[in-house]
């Protein structure tokens, strides 16, 4: 089931916590709401769910008006990021609350809903522990149990407000690939929020970055990082260089040196932002070419794991540019704390400086 | 008692053992007295002393009128600490406060304000006079007195737990399609069950040796409206010291037991509660 | 986004989270609100205005010759005494007790906290009791007091003590639970910079603690005036002499003065309501002294 969200504005007292926002989730996907905390993210999965209601706009489920309808007759599946476990009943009984709660007509038997519970319970890998009580798990054991949970009553939709936030990293990195090989058996369309980039770009489909009450970015992980829409974007999702900038003709000056910028990055003549990302930083031992470069001082090196990070300061300035490279790269060229060397940017997008003006 | 205390800090010897000595002076050596006391009646005096017509009745009055407050305050203690801590009204903290009057007002001022009240000439028992309803002089006003000072019992042993209750374990509830009366029965009251179990007993042990509010609004007919402690009273004032200490006896028994309850209460609750996260 | 800004979110938040999915239709809330207020009503503020209406029936004048009378001031007087005497050795009592239990681990701990709570088990009338069985003519100090011409029993030392178990456990049992919340990582930094104890206590446990401190004393104050049936075994209800404020309310009623008992009873009433003021006031302070500490 698709999920359209139209013009959604939320505020608590005189704050802003959703302004505006408009969202397709297509049947079927994993959607990650990604932004910083006070972004409005978990304030918008929460009308999705129908536990907040918005002060304006709209929430269809399949092109269908759900706004006014109550959460109970949502069909929604909520994950809450403390698991919300009710702790006075075993994890049969968690996983069963909600079959057990439905008028008589529509509830199944106790024989069914045994079966339903143990087949939730063997989905996520946790049948054994069905007799236990939520405080004598894992945090990961009760996050999974709270998914189940919310699996039982078959929702058309599942949202998860930061599902792992409470986890610790290892445990995190597990059960996050474990949620998305369950949502490829699954299909069922899911949001879940979080304000870890890397997790995103790794468990979702598609990617909305929010910023302050609204919707920077839609799109895949690829399109988010290699194309990112706005400033913000770019510095929320990996690391960046940032510069001041001024772009006249076409060409963007940095740091005294011009960068002919490409033609799908053109910007209006003016103050500018330009950013570069450490990956995209070439180091050269000597100036070659006619192509832009910077001649900068080794503050740091960083070579433990795959990558080698290098702080580097450009001379007669403050500012601090971060570059990497493959340690291979790096044994190549010699390099050592103190020297000199030339870097080559290779991909600078620039964006309009508002607040130069200002 | 002190054999494995390797801490640091001063004062340990000093502040127990003036804390053994305090609480011996003032506590232990004359509650022991009670018990010395009663060792000096044979069995069948002390059965004569405890297990007569009219101790029996009291025993009757004093704890079925203690069950019935207890559980009184305890239906309407949950009720109130409820509307307390989920709902917002005007005046909601000035009458927070007062739910702790019954611990703060004397009880003889209790006692005369509430048979004031429920005399037949009285604001509310001239209401129910004309429907032949007596309440004050009677069994219904020990209820009353001892409904008075159990009340806050309850309200403040529910209210903080109910305060702690995560918001989203009952959005939980309602995302799997449970509606609010289902919410509180299954999620809800299981939470506070322990600590409004260990508010009524701690309602009711007060209430069983209650004396002040009770005997001016109790009428105290032998038989009929008189509790345990007033015979204690009235075997002291007819020099039965023996026979008064005897039915204190049997009353300390009975709250020592109920003392033991509470605190087990408590120690499961405050397990329950730390068990999680 | 600004640390404000954030909090002020998540204080909505918590608001608004109640309004929807946790909540119950009006209809609902207001039956349940009407309903406490009714029982509140009929429980608590109707005693409390039949105490200020009863004892102003007969005219103000009336009201305060009854306070002013030679009897009535004498139990004031005592009723002062004896809170005068019980609550500061219930206040070291407490303060020792809490010391002991909180900053050190020993066999039988938890014996001694039922034991502390021992006297809120007994009924104050068996309180009064055990005290004339010790020094009572007939006790076991009975002969000897009398041979030494000094009485306890039907006498103010009697009523002190009384009042003194009715209300020893009230400050330990604040102070314990308190103490045990804070740990002793504070003591033990002032003991490494080389406090002595007594200066450990003045300058670092007390000012901790000073909240519940005020708290106990409040509510043992209360119950020390206020005391009824532990007081009235050992009193002998000598006008003028061994009476206290409520003993003396008792007494006026059952002579069927109403309006002097009623007067007498409405300065209990008032130091009550001056009681919870108090109490809510230190609760207020406690509370963000609390989280001033959760912050750091």
């Amino acid at each position: 089931m698709s999920i359209e969200i139209r013009n959604v504005k939320k505020n608590f007292g005189d704050f802003s916590a959703l302004n505006d926002v408009s969202l397709d989730v297509p049947s079927g996907e994993l959607v990650a709401l990604l932004g910083p905390s006070g972004c409005g993210k978990t304030t918008l999965l929460r009308i999705i769910a129908g536990l907040e209601a918005p002060d304006a706009g709209s929430i269809h489920f399949h092109g269908k008006d759900t706004t006014e309808r109550d959460v109970r007759e949502r069909q929604v599946g909520f994950v809450f990021q403390h698991y919300a476990l009710f702790r006075h009943m075993t994890v049969f009984e968690n996983v069963a609350f909600g079959l057990r709660v439905r008028p008589k007509e529509t509830r199944p038997s106790d024989a069914e809903i045994k079966r339903r519970v143990h087949e939730l319970l063997e989905l996520v890998q946790l049948d054994w522990l069905a007799d236990r009580y939520p405080p004598q798990l894992s945090g990961g054991q009760r996050q999974r149990i709270a998914l189940a949970r919310a699996l039982a009553v078959e929702p058309k939709v599942l949202l998860l407000d930061e599902p792992f936030g409470a986890l610790d990293a290892k445990v995190r990195k597990e059960l996050r690939r474990w949620l998305r090989r369950l949502h490829d058996e699954l299909h069922i369309t899911s949001v879940f929020v979080t304000h870890d980039q890397e997790e995103a770009l790794e468990v979702a489909d598609r990617i909305v970055v929010m910023n302050k009450g609204k919707v920077e970015q839609i799109g895949t992980p690829q399109e988010v990082y290699d194309n990112p829409a706005t400033p913000y974007v770019y510095n929320f999702l990996g690391n960046v260089n940032q510069f001041k900038s001024n772009v006249q003709k076409g060409e963007a000056s940095i740091g005294g040196s011009n960068i002919k910028l490409e033609k799908e990055n053109q910007q209006a003549d003016g103050a500018a932002l330009a950013y570069i990302r450490p990956h995209d930083i070439d180091v050269q031992r000597i100036k070659s070419g006619s192509a832009p470069a910077f001649e900068v001082k080794v503050n740091y090196i960083h070579a433990i794991g795959p990558l080698v990070r290098l702080e580097l300061q450009q001379l007669g300035q403050d500012a601090i540019i971060e570059a990497e490279l493959t340690q291979e790269r790096f044994r190549e060229l010699g390099l050592n704390t103190g020297e000199q060397v030339f870097i080559y940017p290779r991909n600078v997008r620039v964006f309009a400086d508002n607040t130069a003006s200002a | 008692m002190a054999k494995k205390h390797n801490n640091v800090l001063p004062g340990f010897n000093l502040s127990l053992g003036f804390t053994i000595f305090y609480l011996s002076l003032i506590v232990l050596i004359p509650l022991s007295a009670a018990f010395i006391k009663t060792s000096t009646l044979s069995l069948h005096e002390f059965w004569v002393a405890v297990a007569s017509p009219r101790v029996v009745a009291s025993y009757k009055l004093t704890f079925g009128a203690s069950l019935i407050g207890a559980s009184i305050n305890a239906i309407f203690g949950l009720l109130t600490a409820w509307v307390l801590t989920r709902y917002t009204f005007t005046g909601k903290r000035i009458i927070d406060a007062l739910v702790d009057l019954p611990f703060a007002l004397p009880t003889a001022v209790a006692g005369i304000a509430l048979t004031a009240i429920y005399a037949p000439n009285g604001w509310i028992g001239s209401l129910l006079a004309p429907h032949g309803i007596k309440v004050a002089f009677t069994p219904i006003g020990v209820v009353i007195a001892l409904t008075f000072i159990g009340l806050p019992f309850v309200v403040r042993t529910v209210q903080p737990i109910l305060e702690d209750l995560e918001a989203e374990t009952e959005e939980a509830a309602a995302s799997l399609g449970a509606n609010r009366w289902q919410t509180f029965t299954k999620i809800i009251f299981p939470a506070i069950a322990p600590a409004l179990l260990t508010g009524f007993s701690l309602a009711f042990a007060r209430a069983i040796g209650e004396y002040g509010s009770v005997i001016f609004i109790a009428g105290n007919m032998p038989m009929v409206s008189e509790i345990t402690p007033l015979i204690i009273i009235t075997k002291l004032e007819q020099y039965d010291y023996a026979g008064a200490t005897a039915v204190a006896v049997v009353m300390l028994l009975i709250s020592f037991v109920l003392l033991l309850a509470i605190n087990g209460l408590q120690w499961w609750n405050s397990s329950r509660n730390t068990r999680a996260i | 986004m600004s640390e404000e800004s954030t909090t002020q979110f998540s204080k909505y938040s918590a608001k608004v989270a109640k309004s929807r999915a946790t909540s119950e239709p009006t209809w609902i809330r207001w039956t349940l609100i009407t309903t406490a207020l009714l029982f509140l009503s009929l429980f608590l503020f109707m005693p409390l205005a039949a105490v200020f209406t009863e004892a102003l029936r007969k005219g103000f004048d009336t009201y305060i010759s009854a306070l002013a009378d030679a009897d009535a001031l004498s139990a004031m007087k005592l009723t002062f005494i004896a809170a005068l005497i019980a609550v500061p050795l219930n206040l070291v009592f407490g303060v020792a007790a809490a010391w002991a239990i909180a900053k050190f681990e020993f066999r039988g701990k938890s014996i001694l906290i039922t034991l502390i709570d021992l006297p809120f088990a007994v009924s104050p009338v068996i309180a009064g009791l055990i005290y004339v069985l010790i020094f009572g003519l007939q006790g076991w100090f009975g002969g000897w007091l009398s041979d030494h011409d000094f009485k306890v029993i039907f006498a103010i030392p009697g009523i002190v003590l009384a009042t003194i178990f009715v209300t020893f456990p009230f400050v330990a049992r604040e102070l314990i639970p308190l103490m045990q919340a804070q740990g002793k990582d504070e003591e033990e930094a002032a003991l490494v910079l080389g406090a002595s104890g007594w200066q450990i206590l003045w300058r670092v446990t007390l000012p901790n603690i000073k909240w519940g401190l005020l708290y106990g004393v409040i509510l043992t104050n209360a119950r020390a005036m206020g005391e009824f049936g532990a007081v009235s075994v050992v009193s002998g209800h000598i006008r003028g002499m061994t009476n206290t404020m409520p003993l003396h309310v008792e007494i006026l009623y059952n002579e069927y003065n109403y309006a002097a008992a009623f007067a007498v009873a409405s300065v209990l009433a008032l130091l009550a309501l001056v009681t919870l003021v108090l109490k809510s006031i230190v609760e207020w302070h406690a509370a963000r002294s609390a989280r001033a500490i959760e912050q750091n």
